[in-house]
């Protein structure tokens, strides 16, 4: 009863709660970084240093009106920020941020679940968010979120097939599709696979940014061309729940790539003895800086880099990312058929 | 017990959402319902233990093909609807003839299995792999190869029409 009930409601609690705290201050991390990029402050006056900013601003959202437009498609205008909010929680079911460990005398693994295709599972989960986006658009009844809307389509399709065809490589070398098997492997294989396949790693990574909607790639949301993109007739919560959708997506891409790429939970060189003492430090630590050092590179690219162009953007994903990916993935199946 | 009252309760979603699918009035959530009937057929594979087709199902019918068509949808803007330029009694006629001929290959079906009932299901050949994605993998390369291959060679031909049709000073 405690063990098939009890500890994975506990389970679902925590990471739910961690991740809607996270996603909130994740946007005060990104606006204090882009502050300082630019020398400027970033918000200072509620809390000390502004710490408290995101509970203002979720205070100031939850009480905001919250406008439907007269010609909008209710019933998909409401759903629209549910079907993008939902889809970025369900995610991290199977994100392990720890192997299984004892706590108070019984065995509990620091991860919601471990299905056999969890890798997989979040490929086409993070698939169908796509829908929030475009459903926004059109059923906005207005002429900018829809081809904000078009633009999101166009991008996240392009931009599936490349991520995807890039894990395929990871898969590959792992054996296994479970997140925590593939974390195994890597402690296995004496080799963390960023090292093992360091172009996959750089094509996840920008296929990731492209499937956030993050800058260079944020052109479904060019303020300057589109003002403000597929949400502009969104107002108060339902707003804020793309926004924070956006933000999940990013901890998840980057909880994913930590996962695949960075030996997840493993410390630093897992299999050297020297360095055993690592281990002291809880598992779950390593993960989370690990994810950290990715959520804080998005922010310094958005803070860095200027927008892609849209043509641009579907050079790069057809004619540039998809290429690679399946030569990344012919040489690793025949690299990896020569060494068996 | 559950498995049964789960079962029961997907294949009414399946069958109502397909009922909505080809009855609402607007194409766009016709669409959607579509999405919503591949997503309880994803369901369906996980209470037969078939997560793998699960996942594929919802990655490459209700993350991918789907979202293609919605993007058409919302392009040629469908808000008059395609009869009102049509006779509607040719079409009519189509469709009771479509029905029939549907009805009479189920009743062929029915009659053919009650006349003579089929040999019992031959235990399926050990497969050397364990493990859900493994088992699919392994019988697509082994027994069903040339069909697999049958098939790739569709997606191909297609490609290569769509290109032609849509470069046409290639």
């Amino acid at each position: 009863m405690i063990d098939q009930v009890l500890i994975p409601l506990l389970k679902i609690l925590i990471v739910l709660n961690a991740t809607l705290v996270a996603v909130t201050y994740m946007v005060l991390l990104e606006r204090k970084v882009i502050a300082w990029a630019q020398s400027r402050l970033g918000p200072m006056r509620v809390g000390p240093y502004g710490v408290l900013q995101p509970i203002a601003d979720a205070i100031k959202l939850m009480i905001k009106e919250d406008i439907t437009p007269v010609r909008a498609d209710k019933w998909v205008f409401t759903a629209a920020p549910i079907i993008s909010m939902v889809p970025a929680l369900i995610v991290y079911a199977v994100i392990p941020f720890g192997p299984t460990i004892s706590l108070f005398g019984r065995k509990v693994s620091l991860y919601i679940t471990d299905i056999n295709v969890g890798l997989l599972y979040i490929v086409s989960v993070a698939s169908v968010g796509v829908y929030g986006i475009i459903l926004a658009g059109y059923s906005s009844n207005s002429k900018y979120p829809l081809l904000a809307s078009l633009r999101a389509s166009a991008q996240l399709i392009s931009y599936e097939v490349a991520v995807t065809l890039t894990l395929v490589s990871v898969i590959l070398m792992a054996g296994s599709l479970s997140m925590v098997e593939i974390v195994n492997a890597q402690y296995n294989q004496h080799v963390w696979f960023v090292f093992a396949q360091p172009f996959a790693f750089v094509l996840v990574l920008i296929g990731g940014l492209a499937e956030t909607n993050r800058a260079p790639f944020d052109l479904p949301e060019a303020e300057q061309e589109l003002t403000g993109g597929f949400h502009t007739e969104y107002s108060g919560m339902r707003f804020a729940l793309f926004f924070l959708a956006e933000y999940a997506n990013m901890i998840v891409v980057s909880s994913v790539v930590t996962t695949l790429f960075l030996g997840g939970w493993l410390p630093p060189l897992p299999n050297v003895a020297a360095l055993h003492f690592l281990y002291y430090v809880p598992s779950w630590t390593w993960f989370l800086i690990k994810s950290f050092v990715f959520l804080y590179l998005f922010i310094w690219i958005r803070a860095t880099l200027p927008r892609y162009r849209y043509d641009q953007l579907m050079r790069l994903g057809w004619k540039v990312l998809i290429p690679l990916a399946i030569l990344n993935l012919v040489v690793t199946g025949i690299v990896k058929v020569m060494l068996l | 017990m559950a498995q049964a009252i789960a079962f029961y309760f997907i294949a009414a979603c399946i069958l109502g959402f397909a009922v909505l699918v080809v009855t609402t009035r607007d194409t766009v959530h016709s669409v959607l319902f579509l999405v919503l009937d591949f997503l309880f057929v994803a369901a369906l594979y996980v209470l037969l233990g078939a997560q793998f087709l699960a996942a594929i199902q919802v990655l490459v019918y209700a993350g991918g093909i789907v979202v293609l068509y919605l993007f058409v949808v919302m392009l040629v803007n469908l808000k008059r609807p395609p009869e009102a330029h049509e006779d509607p009694h040719r079409r009519t006629k189509l469709g009771f003839g479509l029905a029939a001929a549907v009805l009479l290959e189920l009743g062929a079906i029915a009659v053919y299995g009650f006349v003579n009932p089929a040999a019992p299901v031959p235990a399926t050949a050990a497969i050397p792999v364990s493990g859900n994605t493994e088992q699919v993998g392994w019988l697509l390369y082994t027994s069903y190869l040339i069909p697999f291959e049958v098939a790739s060679m569709l997606l191909l031909v297609a490609m290569i029409g769509a290109i032609v049709l849509a470069k046409r000073e290639l």
